[in-house]
């Protein structure tokens, strides 16, 4: 063990490599559990597309093509600066790791605005099952389905950045006082996976839900 | 194996363990402490399953007449809602996983605790945060749409408090999730030196094959109670036919958790009976690497057969035919554990002791409980008893006749570990044995009953079945007094018991060869394992 490194592992682990094992192992797992938990969602949305593929068309066109596209490049951004991030902790470049972690923090806050305002917009356009519903389309009752799906998966999505973000937020001021390191660099590692998997998350929602008639 | 123990005093002035190590309602509240976690979701799981048996009570007393005296409809319905959410989600998910996986798992591997303890001791607050969810319920006035919530009843037509019961329940789910996690990881990465996959004790894993199922299933469920949250506040309509929804959805994500939910309920309980009687046929398992995958098997296939649930729902036919051939086959891995427990007693040396017991019931009890599951498996027949008191005693067996059994099994012989007190053997005895005719008379009437026509969920019902109904409450309150009796001793025995040393039986395992109860570490040192597990036979010869 180097020297320092024994003040960095819990007095349960044998050593810092058995902690940061353990670490990792707990993050992939509980991504596990995520997969499945979106997984229902998008099970549900199989059915009733399968069921109503011609109204799930219709409403699909009613969603920000322009707005959702922009939101996607901006969180593939934020996901090549988180894995930035990793890189300059694991290489001690402390001053790099700040900024990447920053900026991961604002595009994922850029994410969430955009995903704000285009909620306001179904607002606007009454197409927010239960809350403010007026559909004009062919199938109301099946775009009903959709777009109850629709905020049902981008509203968990959502959820995961909003509790991502925070906990980054965190870290990002843990970062500036130099707590990580080369030789501690498990936490940026792991809030590295979780962030790719929301990306993940929502590769799958963006052509589900925007681009499902776009085909 | 090293056996040093003075003996304990809880008063604590001379030896040090995990209970006199640090004092104070903080010291526990705030603890990472593994085995104090355990004690913690003992005393609050133990909690749940009284209130939950009375919400039971109460039906039995008002089923002793074929009219509705006692209670409405309504409250009946309630009644029932109650007792099946507290039983399934506070008590028999989290019971044996929350009380001897979190106290044994990391001592029975060789570890000083689990992976994540901060994490473990968060799964006890969500824990008890759903818990008091459901209080509120009950002080709310109940929900009356069954432990299943089925739609569009719960999200649309239910008066009754839906919402806070699909909380509290997603929460649990949490909690449970987190529990997994934790013994997922810690069964990878945090096992002893020498401690091979293949010399994990067999209760191991049973964990692990149960938090697997935790991990991939309850997400499942916890997207569905979105949904159904989601349909009941805002009124939207994904499962709501009336507007184009499809209530049959429902029942197959519900069912995609709640099957395997089984098998998170009574996979522990096999553990512990794998556990327990190859210490008193003092043998070693027959078939040790059968039971492992069978667990595992179970895992598995147990995710594939939730449509057996729903073959009078309007799931196709041919899913139906499907459903049922692969819930024959999910009994074969449940047969292999129960053929492999009986080759271990054959020819052993039995020491018929509390837990042992306990553990015979289970055997015995689990096998109808599983068998009768064939009957409700195969599609014919389902149609006839489908929704009768007929699979209301089927999974009663399963659930109490099996897994409270292994509960309470698992209570008695960790119980000097875990406290560093023995409890009145006699008492011990006496009580297995009224559980086990209170458990037989209460719901052998109910497969009577329901096979011949007695439909589930309703308590008006014509004359003819009354006798059945008295003889099934009367059990009931046998059954009553067997449980309440080792409550009472056991909190007896925290004073009076004589202490245990070590090893009172004179078990293998490594939880057996520190000191009872053990110190904050579990080791002094971290043992090394050099032999299989189960090794009576040399056991044996070293003393
Ligand atoms: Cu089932």
């Amino acid at each position: 063990m180097a020297h320092g490194e024994s003040s960095l592992v819990a007095p349960y682990f044998r050593d810092i490599e058995q902690q940061r094992e353990t670490n990792t192992l707990g993050m992939w797992v509980f991504l596990v559990t995520e997969v499945m938990l979106f997984g229902g969602i998008f099970m549900a949305y199989a059915v009733y597309f399968y069921n109503y593929p011609e109204a799930f068309g219709e409403a699909g066109r009613e969603l920000d093509i322009v707005l959702s596209s922009v939101n996607t490049f901006v969180l593939l951004c934020s996901s090549l600066t988180m894995a930035l991030a990793v890189w300059a902790c694991q290489s001690n470049k402390q001053k790099l790791l700040v900024i990447f972690l920053t900026s991961t923090l604002v595009l994922g806050s850029i994410f969430l605005g955009i995903k704000g305002f285009e909620y306001y917009e179904k607002y606007e356009k009454a197409l927010i099952p239960g809350i403010n519903w007026h559909y004009e389309g062919e199938f109301p009752d099946e775009a009903q389905i959709f777009f109850s799906l629709y905020f049902a998966a981008t509203g968990l999505h959502a959820t995961h950045m909003i509790i991502g973000g925070t906990v980054l937020a965190i870290i990002t001021m843990k970062a500036m006082r130099g707590f990580y390191s080369a030789v501690n660099f498990d936490t940026i590692e792991i809030m590295g996976l979780y962030w790719h998997f929301v990306d993940i998350a929502w590769v799958f929602i963006f052509p589900l839900f925007y681009l499902i008639e776009r085909y | 194996m090293a056996v040093t123990s003075p003996p304990l005093d809880l008063k604590g002035h001379d030896q040090e363990n995990y209970l006199n190590w640090a004092y104070g309602v903080k010291s526990w509240l705030l603890t990472t402490d593994h085995k104090r976690i355990a004690i913690l979701y003992l005393i609050s799981v133990t909690f749940f399953f009284f209130l939950g048996s009375l919400a039971a009570f109460v039906l039995r007393i008002d089923l002793m007449t074929p009219q509705a005296d006692l209670m409405t409809s309504d409250n009946y319905n309630r009644s029932f809602t109650i007792h099946g959410v507290i039983m399934v989600f506070l008590f028999l998910i989290p019971a044996i996983p929350g009380v001897f996986g979190n106290f044994l798992l990391p001592i029975m591997i060789g570890a000083k605790d689990l992976a994540f303890p901060k994490i473990n001791l968060g799964s006890w607050y969500v824990y008890i945060i759903s818990g008091m969810f459901i209080i509120a319920v009950v002080l709310w006035g109940g929900v009356d749409t069954g432990w299943t919530f089925y739609t569009p009843y719960s999200t649309t037509y239910a008066n009754s408090a839906v919402v806070l019961t699909v909380v509290g329940v997603f929460l649990v789910g949490f909690s449970s999730i987190m529990t997994a996690l934790n013994f997922i990881v810690t069964i990878h990465k945090m096992r002893a030196p020498g401690l091979t996959w293949f010399r994990l004790p067999l209760f191991i894993w049973a964990m692990y094959a149960t938090s697997i199922i935790i991990m991939l299933g309850t997400p499942v469920l916890s997207a569905t109670l979105i949904l159904v949250g989601l349909e009941r506040i805002l009124g939207m309509g994904i499962f709501n036919p009336a507007l184009g929804g499809d209530p049959v959805l429902f029942q197959h994500l519900f069912w995609f958790y709640s099957h395997p939910a089984v098998y998170i309920m009574v996979l522990p309980a096999m553990g512990v009976a794998s556990e327990l009687i190859t210490c008193f046929s003092r043998k070693r398992v027959f078939g040790y690497k059968f039971i492992a995958m069978s667990s595992m098997a179970i895992a598995l296939i147990g995710f594939l057969v939730w449509g057996h649930h729903m073959f009078v729902s309007g799931q196709s036919v041919y899913a139906g035919i499907v459903f049922s051939l692969l819930t024959f086959a999910v009994a074969i891995p449940s047969a292999i554990k129960v053929f492999n427990w009986t080759a271990t007693l054959y020819k052993g040396t039995i020491h018929l002791q509390t837990p042992m017991f306990y553990v015979l019931g289970f055997i015995g009890l689990f096998t109808i409980g599983g068998l009768t599951g064939l009957f409700l498996g195969a599609l014919a027949t389902d149609v006839h008893v489908h929704d009768t008191y007929f699979v209301v005693a089927h999974f009663h067996y399963v659930m109490v006749g099996a897994t409270v059994m292994a509960y309470l099994g698992a209570l008695h012989f960790w119980w000097p570990k875990m406290t560093g007190r023995m409890y009145p053997e006699a008492l011990g005895i006496l009580s297995a044995v009224i559980i086990f005719i209170g458990f037989n008379l209460t719901f052998m009437p109910q497969f009577i009953m329901g096979y011949v026509g007695m439909p589930r969920r309703y308590h008006v019902y014509p004359d003819e079945f009354q006798a059945l109904h008295v003889a099934s409450t009367l059990g009931s309150t046998v059954l009553g007094i067997g449980y309440i009796l080792p409550l009472c001793y056991l909190i007896w025995s925290l004073r009076f018991g004589k202490e245990a040393g070590p090893n009172p039986w004179g078990a293998v395992g490594l939880e057996w060869t520190t000191s009872s109860p053990p110190i904050h570490t579990n080791f002094e040192v971290t043992p090394v394992v050099t032999t299989e597990a189960y090794d009576y036979e040399n056991l044996e010869e070293e003393v």
